[in-house]
């Protein structure tokens, strides 16, 4: 069963048609790159995997739970579906534990004690563990948005969704979030990735996803699609980020 | 030198004014007490109607926004007045102590939502959507995620608020509370010295004011400070 199974989704703001038939299947332990110009739809499409847009037709389902079901608890939904932000969205108020901490005590009930070790484990996988108790404003961007993933891998996702998460980022420091990313995909989680690193992708990805003007234009397998672009669209596209 | 000259002239005289001291510590005590009860209430009364004002549904915008902008344009006389002096004509009699409570709370809180919501909507609205997409309901997004938060930044504003509103109590003299302002025309009443009991009363207020700035400074460290 796939982990992820988008059916002919519709999404509209208004009038205006933002994703339009777009279907997509993702298996377990596959890392989904999706591509495409600013406006043509990533965004929204991950935000509806999550919840955090509702659909106008077609249907989402995650690990078999339907998302648009009205009956669907969003809140359970989204415990199996890690999404990480451009803009870290980290807690300020809070130090990077409780960050960390913070859903898995009120929202799954851990004990504080627990929860601590829990923290230093995934920070541990993103290369932090010596700044358990730093707060945000003294972390670097990379720092931070490595922080970020820590906070959405300590839900244990089924499924975790990456929204240009390099791209606030100085070229120096998009080496070690992708690092970390690499990481999280070679221990064996599912991931869909909107980015411009098109070498991540390369190596790093089963599957590119072209989208433009908020369709599936193409997909592929990595590599090859990559190599050898089917459409004008998506060979310009890559041709205009490339150079 | 004019002045100079008519005020020698005058011969200031603090000694049977001073004597009436435990006159002023009555006064002070009930000023004190209103101001926390006000503050307290109106504190309360100002998160509850910044959540329904930023979060609610339509109508109880509609009503909370009403409420802030009948506060807000009218005198806090009139409402202490209204509350004193018009509700009995209802069935509704309260003792002027109660009254004047009700009637700062209410006017304190129309204040509060207003500062209250300012610090709401400063909070970013990416760290609600973080919020929401680790499964957090609205209610803990907004008791861990806002409230802590954006008091941090309301107590500057918040605590001038206050401070300036514990001036504004002595309105509540006008039904008869025995606060520190109508002490001042009591004391008057013994000695006669206008003068003198209006200079002790502003100290008097000053250094209230100025001990509720240090005990809202230090409240702020307290709760706030060591986080970054
Ligand atoms: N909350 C919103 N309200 C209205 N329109 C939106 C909203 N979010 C996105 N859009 C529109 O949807 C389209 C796709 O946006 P987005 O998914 O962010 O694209 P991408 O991530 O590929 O740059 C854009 O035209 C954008 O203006
Ligand atoms: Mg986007």
């Amino acid at each position: 069963m796939p982990v992820v199974e988008i059916n002919n989704i519709v999404k509209r703001f208004g009038s205006n048609t933002v994703l339009d038939d777009v279907s997509l299947s993702v298996d377990r332990g596959e890392v989904i790159t999706v591509l495409g110009r600013s406006g043509s739809g990533k965004s929204t499409m991950l935000r509806c995997i999550n919840g955090l847009e509702p659909i106008q037709g077609g249907s989402i389902r995650v690990d078999g739970v339907e998302v648009n079901d009205p009956a669907c608890d969003l809140r359970v939904l989204r415990q199996n579906v890690g999404i990480v932000f451009q803009s870290f969205n980290l807690f300020p108020h809070l130090s990077v534990c409780d960050n960390i901490t913070l859903a898995p005590r009120i929202v799954q009930r851990q004990a504080r004690e627990h929860s601590r070790d829990l923290a230093r484990g995934v920070l541990r996988q993103v290369g932090l563990e010596d700044k358990l108790d730093a707060f945000p404003n003294s972390l670097s961007g990379g720092q931070k948005q490595r922080v970020a993933i820590a906070r959405s891998l300590a839900m244990h996702p089924k499924v975790m969704l990456f929204d240009e998460v390099t791209s606030a980022l100085d070229p120096e420091l998009t080496g070690e979030v992708l690092k970390v990313l690499e990481g999280v995909a070679a221990a064996g989680m599912t991931m869909i990735l909107v980015t411009h690193e098109i070498g991540f992708a390369r190596r790093f990805g089963s599957r590119v996803v072209f989208m433009h003007h908020g369709k599936v234009h193409e997909i592929g397998p990595a590599a090859e699609t990559l190599a050898n672009p089917q459409t004008a669209e998506f060979a310009a596209f890559l041709s205009a980020v490339l150079h | 030198m004019h002045l100079a000259r008519a005020v020698v002239r005058y011969g200031f005289q603090f000694r049977d004014v001073l004597a009436a001291w435990e006159l002023f510590v009555e006064g002070l005590l009930v000023t004190l007490t209103l101001s926390v009860a006000a503050f307290a209430g109106g504190l309360a009364l100002g998160v509850l109607g910044a959540a329904i004002r930023t979060y609610g549904p339509g109508w109880a915008k509609f009503l909370v926004s009403s409420y802030v902008a009948v506060v807000r344009n009218t005198p806090l006389l009139v409402q202490l007045f209204v509350i004193f002096f018009g509700l009995p004509a209802l069935g509704i009699r309260l003792d002027s102590m109660t009254a004047a409570i009700i009637a700062l709370i209410f006017n304190l809180g129309a204040y509060t939502v207003e500062i209250v919501r300012a610090g709401f909507e400063s909070i970013p609205e990416g760290q609600l959507e973080a919020g929401r997409a680790l499964g957090l309901s609205g209610p803990q997004i907004f008791r861990h995620v806002v409230l802590f938060q954006s008091m941090r930044s309301m107590v500057p504003a918040l605590s001038s608020q206050f401070i300036f509103f514990m001036l504004g109590t002595a309105a509540v003299s006008q039904i008869a509370v025995t606060d520190l302002f109508h002490t001042a025309s009591l004391v008057q009443s013994r000695t006669f010295r206008d003068f003198e009991v209006y200079i002790v009363i502003a100290g008097i207020y000053l250094v209230l004011a100025q001990v509720m700035r240090l005990v809202f400074a230090g409240g702020y460290r307290l709760a706030f400070g060591g986080r970054s």
